[in-house]
């Protein structure tokens, strides 16, 4: 029974100390945004690119347009579904990649 | 082929003493060799998926299965209906996801066992798998509508999956005379891209204003409201004046059957004879997915909001255009979306972790003529077992505003298609 345990110990630290899920699963709504704002730098586009921006421009691009005092097409109707601390997350993401 | 006949989780299970360690510890000691993750369905949705995975966790094994070696989008293909872009311009190739590692598996599901976990493709060979995910589009209901099937369609085209139809409904266009008169068919909710007849009526009137000025374009339409329906009624207005008449439910606008030996539509008020019909049927989720046992009355398949997993088949996701997603509708935008939110939640179970809830985007253009856009945008989150509306959030584009607003976002409709493509196939 010892052993067991034991064996039931190690599996659950292979488990948890897997690289499965190296920070890549992106926070909620994050993964969302490459459908339109390019992932790579290819295809040019007059939607501008958000991998690697800063995360304070970011969020203050979205609380702009989520306030309406930053005007827009989609972005104003799409910011008002995040709270602060989503788009913090999703930012702080964004700015991650690469 | 690249095809893996690795022993099936069950048959491993079956193994002896290794059943007890595998109900010990279900999923996570597997996970670390290198789970099998299979897609069915190489579009918007499936591809996505695939790639987004490989992205996710490099270590899984990720099988895209597609029997079609180019991929026709339908997004933007009413432009080639209007002769405004070619069909090339909307296909795309598997060449790039292969190269990320995903192998592209050029065959068509035909049976899916979902406790054996395997796939049956058509050359006879199967797929064993982890979980599966599909991404099977929609199929044409002909049964439902009196009158059409395939070969009603080579005469009167439905082009609502993209390809020789949609060169088709081009080619009767070209060959109608000045003064003919068009008709489109459109069904009831739930169907593929809610606001696609609409924007088709568009381009088409476009093509018809500049070309065959005489013509007139009658949309016959199985509900009293639809997608967009200000923006597009005011475009109606405002660019093609006097050239499409609307026929609602109410109105007698629900096609019960059709005569393609005349052309002719007919609804409970009367009947429509045209040069060109163009005939939408209702739809339900593709085939595989009922054969994989995760459609349910509706023809639709009912899932799990936060992992996107078949209510009625263990260890299967649904996404894209067969899922029900409550709110969300069924565009490209909102399978790409789904696909990148199920590939998160399929690594993080496989890992044997539990998937936090997603929130998911939509965002639609249509064109009423070039140059002039305007799009419906979404946030949604699981709520009550579906996809809601985030509150506040979303909505269609402002109905009095300057031509450069449109103009701006057909640009960005544009350059969605471009950048949406890259990220799935380029």
């Amino acid at each position: 029974m010892k052993a067991f345990c034991v064996a039931i110990g190690i599996t659950t630290v292979v488990a948890w100390s897997s690289p499965v899920l190296a920070a890549s699963v992106p926070p909620p709504g994050a993964a969302a945004c490459s459908g339109c704002h390019a992932a790579g730098t290819v295809p040019a586009s007059p939607v501008s690119r958000l991998y690697g921006r800063d995360a304070g421009d970011i969020m203050t691009a979205m609380t702009g347009f989520r306030d309406g005092s930053l005007p827009g097409t989609v972005m104003n109707r799409i910011a008002k579904g995040f709270s602060d601390d989503e788009l913090r997350a999703i930012a702080t993401w964004l700015a991650a990649q690469k | 082929m690249g095809i893996n006949h690795r022993m099936s989780r069950r048959e491993f299970v079956g193994a002896g003493a290794a059943a007890v360690t595998a109900l010990a510890f279900p999923l996570p000691a597997f996970a670390q060799a290198a789970a099998r993750v299979v897609v069915i369905g190489g579009g918007f949705g499936g591809a996505s998926c695939a790639r987004a995975l490989k992205q996710i966790e490099p270590k899984l094994q990720v099988t895209l299965v597609e029997p079609n070696r180019t991929f026709t989008a339908c997004p933007f293909s009413n432009n080639v209906i209007a002769g405004l872009r070619s069909l090339e311009e909307q296909q795309f190739g598997y060449d790039k996801i292969a190269a990320g590692g995903v192998t592209v598996v050029a065959q068509a599901a035909t049976a899916i066992d979902a406790k054996a976990r395997t796939v049956g493709l058509a050359d006879g060979t199967s797929l064993a798998y982890d979980r599966l995910v599909l991404s099977p589009g929609v199929d044409l209901r002909f049964e439902a509508l009196p009158g059409y099937d395939e070969a009603a369609a080579a005469k009167m085209p439905h082009a609502w999956k993209a390809g020789e139809q949609t060169l088709l409904l081009r080619k009767q266009l070209e060959a109608m005379d000045d003064g003919g008169l068009v008709v489109i068919a459109v069904p009831a909710n739930p169907f593929r891209c809610p606001p696609g007849p609409y924007e088709r009526a568009c381009l088409i009137a476009h093509y018809l204003k500049t070309k065959k000025p005489r013509s007139k374009l009658i949309i016959l339409d199985a509900k009293d409201t639809f997608s967009k329906q200000r923006l597009f009624q005011n475009a109606w207005k405002e660019l093609y004046p006097g050239m499409i008449e609307w026929v609602s439910l109410s109105q007698g606008g629900k096609v019960n059957s059709v005569d393609p030996a005349t052309n002719t539509l007919i609804t409970d008020f009367g009947n429509h004879t045209a040069q060109v019909a163009n005939v939408i049927p209702p739809q339900r989720a593709g085939r595989i997915a009922t054969i994989a046992g995760a459609t349910d009355n509706t023809g639709w398949c009912a899932i799990d909001p936060v992992t996107f997993e078949s209510k009625s088949a263990p260890n299967i996701h649904v996404i894209g255009d067969a899922c029900i997603a409550g709110s969300m509708p069924k565009s490209a935008f909102s399978a790409n979306s789904q696909a990148k939110a199920c590939a998160s939640a399929v690594a993080t179970l496989i890992a044997g972790r539990t998937p936090e809830a997603p929130k998911l985007i939509n965002t639609c253009y249509s064109l009423a003529a070039p140059g002039y856009g305007f799009s419906v945008a979404g946030v949604y989150q699981p709520k009550n077992g579906l996809f809601a509306d985030v509150e506040g959030a979303g909505g269609v584009s402002p109905a009095d505003v300057p031509r450069d607003f449109r103009a701006r976002e057909a640009d960005y409709a544009n350059s969605w298609f471009a950048t949406i493509t890259a990220e799935v196939f380029g």
